[in-house]
């Protein structure tokens, strides 16, 4: 797996892979996609940069610890139910808001935290796997 | 239910001050003692206010609601057995935590021990008053658990963990006992408060389930009671900082038991089964107990097993039918509540002070610490049962109760009074040995404590003393009510101090007259007793460690069967039951598919069902894994086409990056197991795994096929399509379910990922480590 040209084109294949991934998981909710496609999008982009190039870069490259993002995105999945406890509703119930935002009117809901939360521990869990086998691969 | 009340307050503060204690501790030191020990002496106060209107034949009910849908509320019900209990608890309580303060003045942990016992003490407190079943229940579970950090507190000891974890597993045992009772006693009477139950009157004693409730009921008491045979971990509870046994052991825990069944006396008691078990395991606690106790030379491991004896003579006094006994052992209650909580207060000032605890190093303490022999002496004198102590109006009702002419009753009497006898030679034995005689050389050099630690023994050995002397008072005040709680109907107790000449007095004096000629033969005695235990060998401790192995060893045995840590195993089992279990199904119920209907496919759609074909053949001829594993990949590659052409888009994206992923992360996985290239199972082997394979997946198949004869039911999909776009603002249906419509189920399955995550990532480093390790050595 080490011909020259996989390792070039890698990192670009990568971050083309990672937009297409936020591109999907944005636009989940009216066309195919969401916060599981997204993250496994993600999660295959960062697993053939650490097959082309070695894991330290990955490492290096995403800051954070994988299994950290997982537990962000846990978190943050989490989070977007609480504000449904100051609307007085069940837990969880999705919440709305449509902004103008220099005159495109945006479409903000917890539904869409909840879903970025998704993306964050399919992303995280499924990378640390990769990242951990190839990591011994390596050795 | 009166609703909230002052009282419910007072009742739960022990918890807000084992929050406190830690802080206080370490602003103020030892001397926290002296402000946290009025909380427990508000809670006595409060409670003395009950005692006119409780002593009038009045019981007070309040509490909150809890889980009124389940019946479940934090109630309490004050009557005259709850209210004595609750002042000795409290009153004995002020008296342990300065006692505590004085103790472990200096130790690292000393706010930590004080809150375990603020803790255990609420718990205890609320045993006592709950009213509602539930509540009781939990709240005697707080005590096996707040004991069990108590006895284990001195964790670095192998002896302290054992000593708490036997404790735990003892009591806690019984306490499931105690939850299946109380589920009994709900659903015969229907009741979820226990003063309900009280007044239920003959409906338990006449249910075909009385006998289940009994057992229950008696499995949790016995082993919180420390009844033969689960006598064993009380006194291994002697592991605990000494304030720990005086207060568990005297006056709250151990009674813990006592208290259950005196309180179920009226809706359980009166039955042949009741004054037949109740009397036998009591009797036969009291006598094992005392012999026990002469075999020993720790002092309080003597006072431990005496407390077994005496707790088996409470159980028998309460079984053993009469108003009479039920009175008796009111008194016998209240007085070793007092003598015990000191004595064994006594014992822990003399290890303090003297720094040994073995009767025979000791000696000639009397100068040294005159106000600690003083209480010694008035609470062994009470324990004794002489005059003028409460002890000795305990005894004389005692025998007044059950010396009755039939044999019976001869029987019980005969061994009730060897067991008063043994008593007595320990009570003397503790009081004389150590304080009397010549001055012996001690580890410590010994003065008397600090007034921290002799307060309370000396305030309960005088209490002793003053509640015989105001008997009036304390039959009117205390007994009485109690009794009468316990009897269920009235009672009026008069026992005094005066001696009336009888069948009573005479066997006192029996008892006292053998107890000092056991005493003046005292080291042959305990040598005899050795003999006979060596002799014998085995004991319920042995059995203990016994069993808890034997445990061990079945659950080894299990995981080893089951977890036997090889993949084919497991998947093999898996797959074997998924597919016997359709096919059983099937056959079991005749819904097996009628033969479909098969629509000409398009050419694509063809094209597309032999490349997955082609794909599957592939994995099975392929000549080494990697190739196998790549050809799978074709085969979820054309299971993915083919969603898209049917319509399902998400599913088709998702599959195809799952896919993607699986093929690499197998092949990552394959590269690192130290495998052979090709697949070379035996015949057999490979026989067996084709039938596994086989079943699993044409029983998949004929699933599917029979599923899909069902007409179609699409309220769910009408539902998702008519409400998804109107209510969640998404047209893309399958991700307004994930996030929106079943949103806490996606944040379980978020979770599970994730945790599926962390669990893999270990196992790769624990792997990872090995060859590392290896090759360092």
């Amino acid at each position: 797996m080490n011909t020259i040209i996989f390792r070039t084109v890698a990192p670009y294949l990568t971050a083309l892979m990672v937009v297409f991934s936020v591109f999907i998981l944005l636009r989940g909710h009216n066309d195919p996609g969401g916060g599981f496609i997204g993250g496994l999008i993600a999660a295959s982009a960062f697993a053939i940069y650490g097959i082309a190039n070695g894991v330290a870069p990955v490492r290096r490259a995403l800051y954070f610890h994988p299994i950290t993002l997982a537990g962000f995105g846990l978190f943050l999945a989490a989070c977007a139910g609480l504000p449904s406890i100051l609307a007085g509703v069940p837990f969880l119930t999705g919440l709305w808001v449509f902004p103008t935002v220099f005159g495109v009117e945006l479409a903000l809901s917890t539904p869409l935290f909840f879903d970025i939360g998704v993306y964050f521990v399919v992303v995280g869990s499924i990378t640390a796997i990769a990242l951990g086998l190839e990591d011994r691969m390596e050795n | 239910m009166t609703g909230m009340n002052p009282t419910i307050v007072f009742l739960l503060s022990p918890f807000l001050a084992a929050l406190l204690s830690p802080v206080l501790v370490r602003i103020m030191g030892a001397n926290a003692a002296w402000l946290l020990a009025l909380i427990p002496a508000g809670i006595f106060a409060h409670l003395l206010g009950y005692v006119p209107s409780v002593a009038e034949g009045e019981a007070a009910t309040m509490g909150v609601v809890w889980a009124p849908s389940l019946g479940v509320n934090l109630s309490y019900f004050l009557d005259g057995l709850s209210l004595t209990f609750a002042l000795l608890i409290s009153g004995i309580g002020t008296l342990i935590i300065l006692y505590a303060g004085g103790y472990l003045k200096g130790h690292a942990q000393h706010g930590r021990f004080l809150a375990f016992l603020f803790l255990f003490m609420g718990s205890m407190i609320g045993v006592v008053t709950a009213d509602n079943l539930i509540a009781l229940f939990i709240y005697w579970e707080l005590t096996s658990i707040t004991s069990f950090l108590l006895i284990g507190f001195d964790h670095n000891r192998m002896a302290s963990r054992r000593a708490a974890l036997q404790a735990l597993v003892v009591t806690g045992g019984g306490g499931l006992a105690l939850l299946a009772g109380v589920v009994v006693l709900h659903l015969v009477t229907g009741m979820n408060e226990l003063s309900l139950v009280l007044n239920s009157g003959d409906v338990l004693r006449e249910s075909p389930f009385y006998l289940l409730a009994f057992w229950l009921v008696i499995g949790g008491a016995f082993t919180k009671s420390a009844q033969f045979p689960f006598h064993f971990w009380l006194p291994n509870a002697m592991e605990a900082p000494t304030p720990v046994s005086a207060y568990l052991h005297s006056a709250t825990m151990v009674k813990a038991g006592v208290y259950l069944l005196m309180r179920m006396n009226p809706v359980l008691g009166d039955t042949l089964v009741w004054q037949t078990v109740l009397p036998v395991f009591g009797t036969a606690t009291l006598v094992i107990g005392t012999l026990l106790a002469i075999r020993q030379t720790d002092l309080k491991l003597m006072l431990a097993y005496t407390t077994v004896a005496s707790l088996g003579l409470l159980v028998s006094l309460t079984g053993f039918g009469n108003e009479k006994a039920i009175e008796a052992a009111v008194y016998y209650l209240v007085a070793h509540a007092l003598f015990k909580g000191a004595l064994f207060m006594v014992a822990g000032l003399i290890d303090h002070e003297a720094g040994t605890r073995d009767i025979r190093a000791l000696g000639g303490l009397r100068s040294a610490m005159p106000l600690t022999f003083a209480a010694a002496a008035l609470a062994s004198l009470s324990m004794a049962g002489l005059p003028p102590f409460i002890g000795f109006m305990a005894k004389e009702e005692i025998y007044a109760a059950i010396a009755r002419a039939d044999a019976w009753s001869v029987a019980i009497t005969l061994f009730t009074i060897i067991g008063n006898a043994l008593m007595l030679v320990i009570a003397a034995a503790v009081a004389i040995r150590p304080f009397l005689g010549e001055a012996k050389e001690t580890p410590k050099h010994a003065h008397e404590g600090p007034v921290l630690m002799w307060l309370g023994p000396v305030v309960l050995a005088t209490l002793g003393l003053v509640s015989a002397i105001v008997a009036h008072t304390t039959n009117h005040l205390f007994v009485s009510p109690m009794a009468g709680a316990v009897a269920g109907a009235e009672v009026d107790a008069h026992a005094a101090i005066a001696f009336h000449i009888g069948l009573p007095l005479a066997l006192s004096v029996v008892t006292i007259a053998l107890g000092i000629a056991v005493f003046c033969f005292l080291p042959q005695a305990r040598f005899a007793m050795a003999k006979v235990l060596h002799r014998i060998g085995w004991g319920p401790d042995t059995g203990f460690d016994q069993f808890i192995s034997g445990l061990v060893s079945l659950s080894t045995l299990i995981t080893r069967f089951l977890q036997n840590g090889r993949m084919e195993a497991y998947m093999t089992t898996v797959f074997l039951i998924f597919g016997v279990a359709i096919w059983y199904g099937l056959i079991r119920y005749g819904e097996f598919p009628e033969f479909p209907q098969f629509v000409t496919p398009t050419f694509y759609e063809a094209g597309i069902f032999l490349l997955a074909v082609l794909g599957l053949a592939a994995v099975i001829y392929a000549h080494d894994r990697l190739t196998a594993i790549v050809s799978l990949g074709i085969q979820g590659f054309a299971v993915a086409v083919i969603f898209i052409l049917f319509g399902a888009p998400d599913l088709s994206f998702t599959q195809f990056m799952v896919e993607t992923l699986s093929v690499v992360i197998l092949a990552l996985v394959m590269t690192r197991l130290i495998l052979d290239k090709t697949d070379h199972r035996p015949f057999g082997e490979r026989f067996f795994d084709t039938a596994v394979a086989l079943i699993a997946g044409s029983g998949f198949l004929l699933l599917l096929l029979a599923v899909l004869q069902v007409p179609f039911d699409p309220a769910l999909s009408d539902f998702f399509t008519a409400y998804s776009r109107v209510v969640a603002h998404g047209r893309n249906i399958v991700n307004v379910i994930i996030v929106d419509f079943r949103g806490l189920d996606t944040m379980g399955e978020i979770a599970v990922v994730m945790i599926a995550g962390l669990g893999i990532i270990a196992l790769i480093r624990v792997k990872a480590r090995r060859p590392r390790a290896e090759a360092e050595q």
